[in-house]
Parts: C-alpha cells; sequence; structure tokens
C-alpha cells in the first residue's frame, strides 16, 4: 500500500505562553488566600506550559477526538495547529491553511446576523462574489431563520455558536479544527453539523473535533488523541482511547 | 506506557513533512507577500471600519450625529478655555478656524493611535480564530478615523468657507490629508504592536497624546508665542521638526489667508519626511511580530 497523505504532522510540539496573573507566588490555595489576606494584588506575569512535548501524524480523512480533562491544552493544541499560537519548541507542519472554529470565535455582537455572516466570510478571505453566492446557504444551514435580521447581541448561545458554525464551514477547508462548537446547539442542529462534519472527511480533508461528548468523538471520528496535563497519553482508534480514558475517569 | 511518538512511528518528523510538502504553521509570510496579502483584504477593512462605525452610534439616540456634535463640542470646549478664557488667541483674527484646524489634525492623530493601540487587544478571538493579516485591523481602525476626519474638515470648510471665502488654496488640502493619513496608519500600526505587548501603554498614552497636544501650536501661534519670550530662532527649527506641528501647519496654510504671518519652517517638506518614513517604519514594524500577535 501506497504510504499514507499526511496532512498535519507535530513534532515534540511545546507550548508556554504567558498569562498577567492576578496574584505572584506558585498560586496554590494558601499562597492565594495569603495573598488575599495582605492584599497584595501584584500583576506578576507566570508562564503557563500548557502542551509539552506532543507528537502525532495525521492523514487525509482522519477525523481525530482531542479528548481529555478541563485545562488539558486540547484548545491550546488546536490553536497551535492552526497557527495561531506560535510553538516554544517543536513545529507543526500543515498542508495549506487549517482553520479553527470555536464557540468562542469573536463575531460583532452590535451588528445583525446577516452583517456578521459577510464580515465572517471576508475575514475568511471570501470574495463578495464568492460571498453573495454562499450567502443564501449560509444562512440556511444555520436554521436561525428571521433572526437573521437582528442584532447578535439578542441570540442565544446556541444561535450564535449555530451561526458561527454555519459560517466557518461554508468555506472549503482542507483541515478544519473544531473546538466545542456543536457542545451549545441543540439535538437537531447537532445532528446537522455532524453530518458537515463527516462531509469535510469524506473530502478528503482531515477534521480535529474537541469535545467532551464523548459518544459525539465515538460517532464522528475514526481515531483519537488523549491529552492530560499537556502530555498526550494515548493516540490510536477511537474505541481504543475512549475506552482507556473512560476507564482513568472511573478509576481516579 | 508507550508515548504516542512511537505508536505512530514519527522518528523523522520533519522529513516527512518535507517529503510531502507540508510548511511550518506558523510562519511570518515575507514582507512582499504580506503587502500582497492585506491588500487582497481591502475589502475586509472597509466592512470592518464600516461595521464598527454602524456599532458605535447604534446604541446614541443621536445616532451618526454625533460624528458632527463631537469635534464641534470638543472645538467649544478648547475654544471657551484657551480663546476666551485665556485669551491665547494674541493677534489672529479667524482665530475659531486656527483653532479648529488644529484641534481636528490633532484628534485625528491622537485618536488613531489611542485607538489603534487596541485594536488587536480588543479583537483576540478574531485573532485566535481566524487567519488573516493582523494588520488588517489597525488599518481599519484608521478608515474609522478618517472617516471622523473628513466629517469634521466638511464643518471647517463652512467656517472658512463664511468667515475667509472658498478660494484655490483650499485643494492643497488633498495632498496634506493624504500625507497625514500616510503618517497615522505608520504610527497606528507602530503603537498597535507595542499596545499588544505592552498592554500598560494604553494606561500611558493619554499623558503623551496631552503632552504632544501642548507643545504642537494648536491653541496659539507657535512663532508668535515664541517671538513674545524671546526664545533663540533655533527653537523653532526644532518645535517645527514634530509631525503634528507640520500636518496642522500644511492644512492652516491651505485654509487660512493670513496664516503666512504663523507659518513655520519648511512645514511641507517635513511633512513629507515624516509620511513616508512612518508610513515605512510602522509596516516593518507591525509585520516583524505578525507570528506572535494573539500569543498569551
Amino acid at each position: 500500500m501506497a504510504e499514507a497523505e499526511p496532512t498535519v504532522i507535530a513534532d515534540r510540539l511545546d507550548i508556554v505562553y504567558k498569562v498577567i496573573a492576578g496574584q505572584g507566588g506558585k498560586g496554590t490555595a494558601a499562597t492565594a488566600l495569603r495573598r488575599i489576606v495582605k492584599r497584595q494584588d501584584r500583576p506578576t506575569i507566570r508562564e503557563v506550559h500548557a502542551v509539552k512535548g506532543v507528537s502525532f501524524t495525521a492523514y487525509k480523512g482522519d477525523a481525530i477526538g482531542v479528548i481529555g480533562r478541563n485545562g488539558s491544552g486540547k484548545s491550546t493544541m488546536l490553536r497551535a495547529i492552526a497557527g495561531l499560537l506560535p510553538p516554544a519548541s517543536g513545529a507543526v507542519y500543515t498542508g495549506g491553511r487549517p482553520s479553527l472554529l470555536g464557540v468562542n470565535a469573536a463575531m460583532m455582537n452590535d451588528l445583525t446576523g446577516d452583517r456578521n455572516v459577510v464580515l465572517g466570510c471576508l475575514a475568511m478571505g471570501m470574495s463578495g462574489d464568492e460571498i453573495r453566492r454562499r450567502y443564501a446557504e449560509i444562512v440556511d444551514f444555520s436554521g436561525i431563520g428571521d433572526f437573521i435580521d437582528l442584532p447578535m447581541s439578542t441570540y442565544s448561545s446556541g444561535m450564535a455558536a449555530r451561526l458561527k458554525f454555519a459560517i466557518a464551514s461554508a468555506k472549503t477547508h482542507d483541515i478544519l479544527l473544531v473546538d466545542e462548537a456543536l457542545a451549545t446547539g441543540d439535538a437537531e442542529f447537532r445532528v446537522r453539523s455532524e453530518r458537515k462534519i463527516k462531509e469535510l472527511r469524506d473530502q478528503a480533508g482531515t477534521v480535529f473535533l474537541v469535545s467532551h461528548s464523548l459518544d459525539v468523538v465515538q460517532e464522528t471520528c475514526n481515531r483519537a488523541l488523549w491529552l492530560d496535563a499537556g502530555v498526550l497519553k494515548l493516540d490510536g482508534p477511537v474505541d481504543e482511547v475512549v475506552a482507556a480514558y473512560i476507564k482513568s475517569t472511573r478509576a481516579g | 506506557m508507550p508515548t504516542a511518538a512511537e505508536q505512530t512511528g514519527v522518528t523523522d518528523a520533519a522529513a516527512l513533512a518535507r517529503r510531502h510538502g507540508l510548511s511550518r504553521s506558523s510562519v511570518r509570510p515575507p514582507f512582499g507577500a504580506y503587502l500582497q496579502e492585506l491588500w487582497s483584504r481591502r475589502q475586509f477593512v472597509v466592512s470592518y471600519a464600516a461595521a464598527r462605525t454602524y456599532a458605535m452610534y447604534a446604541g446614541a439616540r443621536l445616532g451618526s450625529i454625533w460624528q458632527v456634535l463631537t469635534p464641534l463640542l470638543n472645538a467649544a470646549v478648547y475654544y471657551l478655555a484657551f480663546g476666551v478664557l485665556l485669551g491665547t488667541k494674541n493677534g489672529i483674527d479667524n482665530y475659531v478656524a486656527f483653532l479648529l484646524s488644529g484641534i481636528f489634525v490633532f484628534t485625528f492623530t491622537q485618536r488613531c493611535m489611542t485607538e489603534g493601540s487596541r485594536s488587536l487587544a480588543l479583537n483576540l478571538s478574531l485573532i485566535r480564530t481566524l487567519h488573516f493579516p493582523r494588520a488588517t485591523l489597525p488599518l481599519a481602525y484608521v478608515l474609522n478615523e478618517l472617516n471622523q476626519m473628513l466629517v469634521s474638515l466638511g464643518i471647517l470648510f463652512v467656517v472658512v468657507g463664511f468667515t475667509d471665502g472658498p478660494a484655490w488654496r483650499w485643494l492643497l488640502v488633498v495632498p496634506a490629508m493624504l500625507l497625514q493619513v500616510m503618517f497615522n496608519v505608520g504610527i497606528t500600526l507602530v503603537f498597535a504592536r507595542i499596545g499588544t505587548f505592552v498592554s500598560d501603554i494604553t494606561q500611558l498614552l493619554p499623558f503623551i497624546t496631552r503632552t504632544w497636544l501642548y507643545a504642537s501650536g494648536i491653541f496659539f501661534s507657535l512663532p508668535a508665542k515664541l517671538a513674545q519670550v524671546d526664545a533663540p530662532g533655533w527653537v523653532i527649527k526644532v518645535l517645527a521638526l514634530n509631525p503634528i506641528s507640520a500636518y496642522i501647519d500644511i492644512v492652516r496654510r491651505s485654509l487660512l489667508s493670513e496664516h503666512e504671518a504663523n507659518q513655520l519652517p519648511h512645514a511641507w517638506t517635513i511633512a513629507i519626511i515624516w509620511s513616508f518614513v512612518m508610513l515605512a517604519a510602522g509596516f516593518v514594524y507591525f509585520w516583524q511580530a505578525e507570528d506572535r500577535y494573539g500569543r498569551g
């Protein structure tokens, strides 16, 4: 068999980012309490080592679920794959430009949904013509109907997430990174977006999906990465990894 | 426990990547390519600026009338303080036009700096979500301020039209504006980068701009003031190097008939040099950190 074509290669990827912490010190509960009592709140810069030495190779047609506890570096890793967070050491190699799709994708809340559609598409580099052609499709897919004329500040979080997903998936992506985008939608939209992810996968693209909903991961993905405290704990077929992950959460 | 690297067999990742033509995901594009990419997103810049203007006035009852009211109220306050209370008019006949031109030109650059310094920080989630040349954001902010400046200029033309009457000289406002826009793009890009990495700059900027305001000869004629205090000749030459003074001066030369008595030496030359230097420096400086915006 010919060598499968890789689309994303992570090579001993390390990500460290700086945050300005409210309090200095180690950040344990005891020091935090002491600082509050002493009313010291001098901001200090802390380094967070979010991803530690992660290596993997993703191939065309892969849909990879990324699982792990909160704060284990899943979203950070996706950002690095997308090239939005530069690695501290190691490298990510990608074919084409990955697109990250997350629920916290900012749109302009004072503006109406339709203006946001145009703005989002322009930011992704679509032309005016292309947007005019795809506009109806995007609005249809989002399923928010008449609300498209209202400011996004009036949307529920689920509606906003749907619109964002619709905008981001309007473009054909070689590599799509989905960060919890499906968590806020209702059951019907979840089915639709799962279908869309499968569609993208069938177009020989690569999809990464961060989700806490293990059944969504099992349904849409063929492979999974399990991150634990920034370290890649397991990489393999989705059922195996999910089973091992469940076992560890029960044991812990 | 076996590590993932052993499982997937990534032994020589870089070689594998090269064989399949993959490239590093976070690399800064070459400068030329960056400018090209920026040009291809010009529609985004325009739409984003329009959206921002709309959003800015969406909550206000008077809406975009504030675009006219804000500069007028600003000018009224300064007129009250400097023209009436402190009496800095000293011999300038058309003091209202003199004051308005100074304030409008200064405010244009000042707003570009202060707003621009937050242009990336306020759009962090957009930056962390989508790929686009980051310079589009500060550029959109400059476009917003230019829009405001054109409204202000309209007011200024009305005022001068009533007091001095229209003149062909007015056409020189066009190149003057062009030069200031170039300068503003440059300085906005510089402060956009600084503001992203040194967030304290937003606290500091009001003091910087206020100092600049008083040094730029907005409320009084610099040559007249210096003659009053018998300052040596080199002082005016040094003060004339201030880019804001130069931009104010070339606008005043274009609009005010009596300005010859008060004009600064070599204002056009200084304005032109500042424009080109600042524009080039701004783009290069901003581009050098392109791959680091949105981090942390």
